[in-house]
């Protein structure tokens, strides 16, 4: 499972960087969003991964038994997703107003406050 | 329970929320902002003088103890760094009671200036790297928000270009936590400091040092990845300008500051050695960018760059005089830039512009508001007897002793090409009659008594400034307390978990 899960975080990372080189505004968010998957998806990936082992404690135990799948990394992932999910949210908006002040989905028209 | 810790974070939140209670009333959201960033500065100062005291202050969260649990720590810089974004604050937040439009208090000014505060704040205090992520993200929403409120076309296209890179930042940082959790399998800083003394793989650790490096390089708007920076800061108005020149990269500086002095210090060779050259060219390339520039905010944008080179100097040195330069140099530049940006703003409230071109002859009608540009406009040079002279010449001074002398000799000359530029705004801004085509100039001989209300801030702060360098004693001992911390970090492993390393 992991190095099928690095080919698609090392496509997602290549994908991502390879649409916000583009000029489209559009295209630029979808690099992001790409991007920022492709982060939670490493985040996920090289924290190991462990199939089937939920971890529960069995009643009247302290701990759980065995292996047991690291529920920190998952809880992090969670925060990342939600930061991302913000954050897109407000890039969405932005773009939007952008577009609606400069008429152009060109990122090189954007260039006056450049210097 | 230590309080003083976690107050700095809460009282921002606090101050945020009961902002958004009162939404309605603007005269409610404007005496928050006054108390709330006033109790900022207390508690901060109340922080400081705990940790000079007692060394490492140490909160941990829902008592959980320190690895696995969230854990606020404060020691001398971080400390230190709380009181200035106090200063900041209450800096900020009288000065745009006069220069603030109605329209972006109506939409949210005061309770986004909170969270902002609140955000850098946190990211001074987290003992957590993971957690140090998420204040960084509450600090760029709120910052992203301010810096759009208006909606300019000029606005925009900054934005575009500041939202964008620090988005990748963030996630180069996401990315570089995720490695670093992989490889050492905790996130509390102390921890990872402790654990990756035993990690075998020292290829994999120089390679998240240098991920990390990237990430706070681009928010601390260092070479070559400034470029965001003088392309965005000069686009909002002047008070959240202030307060992005004054706060926002000293949070990348800071950070580098805590991950490179605490957790990267294994192959100090190499990380620091391109922390080093990236300090050089971000010198050079700063001034030599303000130089070309005829816009006053622009110019001093181009110059937080150049002056961030000397903080990462102090870092990139890696010696106990070159940490207290740098930590002395975060303490003087914070306070003498935001003043810098008020003092702009001040000119542009008489003569309705920022370019060179259009202003003039404010010393002729203003003389008291040149002497308040000279002081920190001398200090950012370097001249004596003002801060920025002793802040300079501490790190100079370590770069001598380290034999380093190319990047010495560049942080010279950028010395004296800072002098250039803030002479070139003096010549052009105060020296020169006013311009025939400018038609605000009879504001220079009108009566405006909300000025008093933005001279009261510069005042405040150009003090500072004067007692820094007038009596620089006690601030430089407690640079000094804070980067002899810095350079030992068994003393912040041990606060945190009580082990010795």
């Amino acid at each position: 499972m992991e190095p099928l899960l690095a080919i698609v975080v090392g496509a997602s990372y290549a994908a991502g960087l390879y649409m916000m080189l583009r000029r489209s505004l559009v295209k630029l968010v979808i690099g992001i969003i790409l991007f920022s998957n492709a982060a939670n998806l490493l985040f996920f990936t090289s924290a190991g991964l462990t199939r089937g082992a939920p971890p529960l404690v069995p009643e009247g135990m302290l701990g759980p038994e065995g292996a047991v799948a690291d529920p920190l990394p998952q809880a992090l992932v969670l925060t990342a997703i939600v930061i991302a999910f913000g954050v897109l949210a407000f890039a969405v908006v932005l773009i939007h107003r952008a577009y609606e002040v400069v008429k152009a989905d060109d990122l090189d028209q954007m260039k006056d406050t450049d210097t | 329970m230590r309080p003083e810790v976690a107050l700095p974070i809460l009282i921002p939140l606090l101050a945020g929320s009961f902002s958004l209670v009162v939404w309605r009333s603007v005269v409610l959201q404007r005496w928050i902002a006054v108390l709330g960033t006033g109790a900022l500065l207390y508690v901060s100062v109340w922080l400081l003088m705990t940790t000079h005291r007692e060394g490492h202050v140490v909160m941990e969260m829902g008592n959980w103890p320190a690895p696995f649990g969230i854990v606020f720590v404060a020691d001398l810089l971080g400390a230190i760094m709380v009181v200035l974004t106090g200063i900041m604050g209450f800096a900020v937040a009288l000065y745009s009671l006069a220069t603030t439009g109605k329209g972006h208090e109506k939409f949210g000014y005061f309770p986004l200036m909170h969270l902002l505060l609140a955000g850098v704040a946190g990211a001074f205090l987290t003992g957590d790297i993971f957690n140090m992520f998420v204040w960084f993200e509450v600090m760029l929403i709120a910052s992203f928000a301010l810096l759009i409120l208006g909606g300019e076309r000029a606005q925009m296209e900054g934005a575009i270009k500041y939202v964008t890179l620090n988005l990748i930042s963030s996630m180069i940082f996401l990315t570089a936590i995720g490695l670093l959790y992989g490889l050492v399998g905790t996130l509390n800083m102390a921890d990872i400091a402790y654990k990756l003394q035993e990690v075998e793989e020292p290829g994999l650790v120089t390679v998240i040092g240098m991920l990390f490096m990237i990430s706070f390089g681009v928010k601390a708007g260092a070479f070559p990845l400034f470029f965001w920076l003088p392309a965005s800061y000069h686009t909002p108005p002047v008070a959240v300008s202030a307060l992005f020149a004054g706060l926002l990269t000293k949070v990348g500086v800071y950070a580098l500051f805590r991950v490179f002095t605490l957790i990267f210090n294994q192959d100090v060779e190499f990380t620091h050695n391109i922390l080093l050259w990236g300090a050089a060219l971000t010198m050079l390339t700063g001034v030599l960018g303000a130089a070309a520039q005829f816009e006053f905010r622009r110019i001093l944008s181009f110059h937080i760059i150049s002056q961030i080179g000397y903080m990462i100097m102090g870092v990139a040195l890696y010696t106990p005089l070159a940490i207290v330069g740098g930590v002395f140099y975060i303490m003087h530049h914070i306070i003498v830039k935001t003043n810098l940006f008020l003092v702009a703003g001040v000119a542009y409230r008489l003569l309705g512009s920022y370019e060179l071109k259009d202003l003039g002859g404010l010393y002729r009608k203003r003389p008291f508001l040149g002497v308040l540009f000279l002081i920190p406009a001398l200090s950012l040079a370097g001249l004596p007897p003002l801060s920025g002279f002793f802040a300079k010449f501490v790190i100079i001074r370590a770069g001598l002793e380290a034999e380093e002398w190319v990047v010495t000799g560049i942080a010279l000359l950028v010395g004296l090409l800072t002098l250039y530029s803030m002479i070139k705004i003096w010549a052009e801004a105060f020296w020169k009659a006013v311009p025939e085509h400018n038609q605000n100039a009879h504001r220079l001989e009108s009566q405006d008594t909300q000025l008093w209300l933005m001279y009261t801030p510069i005042i405040g702060l150009a003090l500072c400034t004067l007692f820094i360098g007038l009596y620089g004693q006690p601030i430089y001992e407690l640079a000094a307390a804070s980067a002899e911390q810095l350079i030992d970090p068994s003393q912040y492993i041990e606060a945190v978990l009580g082990v010795q390393p």
